[in-house]
């Protein structure tokens, strides 16, 4: 069991290492949803099961994936579809360095969990906090990064799963009702995004953020 | 009190409906009219129940604002301040319905009247919160309306702009107030004004902070010199109902919250009085000075409101010295003037503010230099002007003449025969009272006489035409006002103020009034006599033939009316003695040679303090600022790494 939940951690480390290297939205996109779906199911159910699942668990659950691991990634393959672009080509910080980045990152996050001492829940698993400060850190640096619009909601959305991990640290302790409330959240900011990019992409013809910067006062 | 929250709910609801039957210009002006005027004759209620009664009223409503607390409280002083705001409000809101209709075809009417009774209620909130977070916003409620109000011909870049110094002075003076409540509800411990009668025992230095930063923060408001500024760019910008309010009532709550304040801090010091009254003799003299050198009525008018707004701190400097040297004579006297002129401040200023937007309305012009001959063409209203301008420029028996009366008398009685400390500043009131009440006189007849005698200078005066019933009355109901509260001020300010004063101090002002009351009498006598010489005349006149001719005769073949004195040229000697402080603009192209080509002369007189202060402060600020744009690239990546770079240094910082 134990090994189990480390190898699923390190997959997951893997996932965002892997969304921070590939240019082509094809290999980016089923990545996220298959992250989404490693959260969304894996984890609580390896996590609690020694405990026994509870109906908040199973509410989480059943929410989680439908959205993070299907509906978020079909959005995006939407947008991409209707606004032909396979793969972003000149980013910020190009694809190695944004490797390189991301290992920083993961160290930051290893040593930001080793002074986190007043935080240590008996139950938690030792690499849960740093997974879940890495998954946000990787999601800024993708936001931060790339050029194009598709880019920067991948990057929201891989934030927000780093904080869902974070939720999960303490999904004992966290009110349903707020959960459901961050995920309504996250799915209104997919969808309106989404719209936003199309729009963008049809009057500009392009999804350029570098290029935005024309339209400020 | 439930008279009191009707009356706001009532302003809430009908502004609602105003806004949402904008569509409908009549339908929106009907509710805003209406709500406007029920609200106040239902605030009236309670305000005069307190002046006569003497208890104040108080109501708690429980309110989940964190800090805040939903406290009204009604009591002397707040009663005093509602009675101008919801007479003048109600008779503006009469008047302003026939003078925005005839907007109706290019602007929003709604959203103006949603404004306007917003102001009118958030006013009555300001005046009578006791909690300083409800306080903070309503006055920022207020500030907002009012800003709406002024932007109602946004189209024009002149009134843009107007609101644009309004909207910035009133919030450098909210940002001052924000700091004296935050810092006054930390020494108190409480954001209930009921609670903050401890401040008094704080040390002398604590209090004078807090004086400093109410002077500075309710003075942007009242218009205190140099923080005047918006005045005459807004109150001209703004229409002509809404300056009347904004003027007449409006900064009146500036001066509201200073007493409001100074009632928390105590025993003054004697400088609090010194820095009042140096305001006061600063905003009075040079308001009149700028009025008078303006060509543009309204803006004439928005420096006449500096100035009166002037003499009203003067009463309270005095007042301040007077509890500081413990003179009961120039405290009680000084204290009941400069509140009695507020209240007479708000009925003629309104009046004349209404009177312009009516003269506004007819010809279409604020230029004083092109009116002329108004009172043959506008007869009702140019009567009104007339007993306005007789009042503001405190001539017997009108009511302006009783408030100055009552502060040159506290200081003739209670400052000149004491000590030193009181009779140089008595003295100096005295003196530029006297300079001020004769430079508005020469004021009021330039406005007065170009404008409304003589022959038309500019042809849009050939037809004018006199107002509606529904601006002639609210104007006529002002004008009555004035006249009638001059009459009875004698007999009704002990009456007023018998409540609220003691029996010694009660005493003190019948003094007052009973030489006020001869003074009075003295005048009915004076207007009698006229009549009986008025109804000579018109009798001899009877029997005899009477011819009209044109004015100027005096042996020109060809008269025009340009030969006349222009409004320019009336205040011209004036305008250049004290040239010092006004720092006239003349333009001169002299006609040369022989066989002249056209010249031309123009002056402005533009204001001093936002010339030469205001405006390089700005640049200045804004240049130095400028180096932060660079932050500000538009690029959205760097905008969230901003972000990112902050969230980890605090994360670093705490862990």
């Amino acid at each position: 069991m134990e090994q189990l939940i480390n190898m699923l951690m390190v997959v997951i480390l893997l996932t965002n290492l892997l969304l921070l290297g590939s240019s082509r939205m094809g290999t980016c996109i089923p990545t996220l949803g298959f992250q989404g779906i490693l959260l969304g199911l894996a984890l609580p159910v390896l996590l609690f099961l020694p405990q026994g699942i509870t109906t908040h668990i199973l509410v989480l659950v059943l929410i989680t994936i439908p959205l993070r691991g299907i509906l978020f990634p079909f959005i995006l393959f939407r947008v991409i579809r209707k606004t032909n672009i396979q793969r972003e080509i000149e980013p910020f910080i190009s694809y190695p360095v944004s490797i390189f980045l991301g290992i920083l990152a993961l160290v930051l996050a290893f040593w930001m969990n080793s002074r986190l001492t007043g935080m240590s829940v008996p139950s938690l698993h030792p690499l849960l906090l740093p997974v879940a400060f890495y998954t946000i850190l990787v999601g800024l640096i993708l936001i931060v990064s790339r050029k194009l619009a598709i880019n920067q909601v991948l990057g929201y959305i891989v934030m927000e799963n780093g904080m869902y991990v974070l939720g999960i640290a303490f999904a004992g302790e966290v009110h349903l009702l707020l959960e459901l409330g961050v995920l309504m959240d996250v799915f209104v900011a997919v969808f309106v995004m989404s719209i936003a990019i199309y729009r963008i992409s049809r009057e500009f013809d392009h999804i350029d953020v570098n290029q935005l910067q024309n339209l400020k006062d | 009190m439930t008279f009191f929250l009707y009356s706001l709910s009532i302003f809430l609801v009908s502004g609602l409906l105003a806004l949402i039957s904008k569509r409908s210009a009549f339908l929106s002006s009907f509710f805003g009219i209406a709500g406007c005027v029920a609200g106040c004759v239902l605030g009236l209620i309670p305000s005069i129940q307190v002046l006569l009664s003497g208890q104040g009223l108080s109501f708690s409503f429980p309110w989940a604002m964190p800090l805040g607390a939903f406290v009204l409280n009604i009591d002397f002083l707040s009663a005093f301040f509602l009675v101008p705001v919801f007479v003048l409000c109600a008779l503006a809101g009469l008047y302003g319905g026939q003078y925005l209709y005839s907007y109706r075809s290019t602007h929003c009417l709604g959203f103006s009247w949603f404004c306007f009774n917003i102001l009118v209620g958030s006013m009555a909130l300001v005046i009578v919160a006791a909690n300083a977070l409800l306080f903070l916003l309503a006055w920022e409620l207020m500030a907002l309306a009012s800003f709406f109000l002024v932007i109602f011909e946004a189209k024009k870049e002149s009134v843009r702009k107007a609101g644009w110094m309004y909207l910035i002075t009133t919030h450098i003076g909210t940002a001052f107030l924000l700091a004296m409540f935050l810092l006054m509800a930390q020494s108190a411990k409480s954001m209930n004004f009921m609670d903050w009668d401890k401040l008094e025992y704080l040390p002398s230095l604590a209090r004078g902070i807090f004086f400093i930063l109410a002077v500075v923060g309710f003075g942007a408001k009242a218009g205190f010199m140099p923080l005047h500024i918006w005045l005459p760019e807004a109150h001209p910008a703004a229409p002509s109902h809404v300056s009347s309010v904004m003027s007449g009532v409006m900064i009146k709550t500036g001066i509201y919250g200073l007493i409001r304040i100074l009632s928390f801090l105590g025993f003054p010091s004697f400088w609090w009085g010194w820095t009042l009254l140096a305001i006061g003799i600063i905003s009075g003299v040079l308001g009149i000075l700028f009025a008078l050198a303006q060509s543009d009525l309204k803006r004439l008018l928005a420096y006449s409101t500096v100035e009166n707004v002037g003499i009203i701190t003067m009463g309270l400097g005095i007042t301040l010295l007077g509890i500081a040297y413990q003179i009961p004579v120039l405290t009680v006297i000084g204290f009941v003037g400069s509140l009695f002129h507020v209240l007479n401040h708000a009925l003629y200023k309104g009046l004349l503010f209404l009177c312009a937007g009516a003269v506004l309305h007819g010809t279409g012009m604020r230029d004083i230099n092109l009116m002329g001959g108004l009172l043959k063409r506008m007869r009702y209203t140019g009567l009104f002007f007339l007993a306005g301008a007789i009042a503001i420029c405190g001539l017997p028996p009108l009511n302006g003449f009783g408030s100055e009366f009552l502060i040159y008398f506290a200081c003739f009685t209670g400052g000149i025969p004491g000590s030193h400390n009181v009779a140089i500043p008595a003295l100096a009131l005295i003196i530029f009272l006297s300079l001020i009440g004769g430079l508005s006189i020469a004021c009021f007849s330039k406005a007065f006489g170009i404008a409304f005698s003589g022959e038309p200078r500019h042809e849009s005066m050939n037809h004018a035409h006199d107002t509606g019933w529904l601006m002639k009355i609210p104007m006529g109901i002002l004008a009555l006002s004035c006249i009638l509260v001059g009459f009875l001020s004698p007999c009704l300010l002990p009456r007023i103020f018998q409540n609220y004063l003691s029996a010694e101090h009660l005493g003190i002002l019948e003094k007052a009034t009973f030489s006020l009351s001869q003074i009075t009498i003295a005048s009915i006598v004076f207007l009698f006599l006229l009549g009986i010489l008025a109804l000579v005349r018109s009798l001899l006149l009877c029997v005899r033939k009477v011819e009209t001719t044109v004015t100027w005769d005096c042996g020109y073949a060809a008269p025009t009316a340009r030969m006349q004195y222009t409004g320019t040229s009336f205040s011209q000697i004036l305008v250049e003695f004290y040239n010092f402080f006004l720092r006239v603009k003349q333009k001169l192209s002299a006609p040369k040679g022989l066989f002249p080509e056209p010249g031309s002369f123009s002056m402005e007189t533009p204001d001093l303090f936002q010339e030469k202060v205001f405006s390089p402060l700005f640049v200045r600020t804004g240049n130095v600022l400028c180096i932060l744009h660079t932050l500000q690239h538009g690029r959205i990546h760097l905008y969230v790494l901003y972000i990112i770079v902050m969230l980890i240094v605090l994360l670093l910082w705490k862990l």
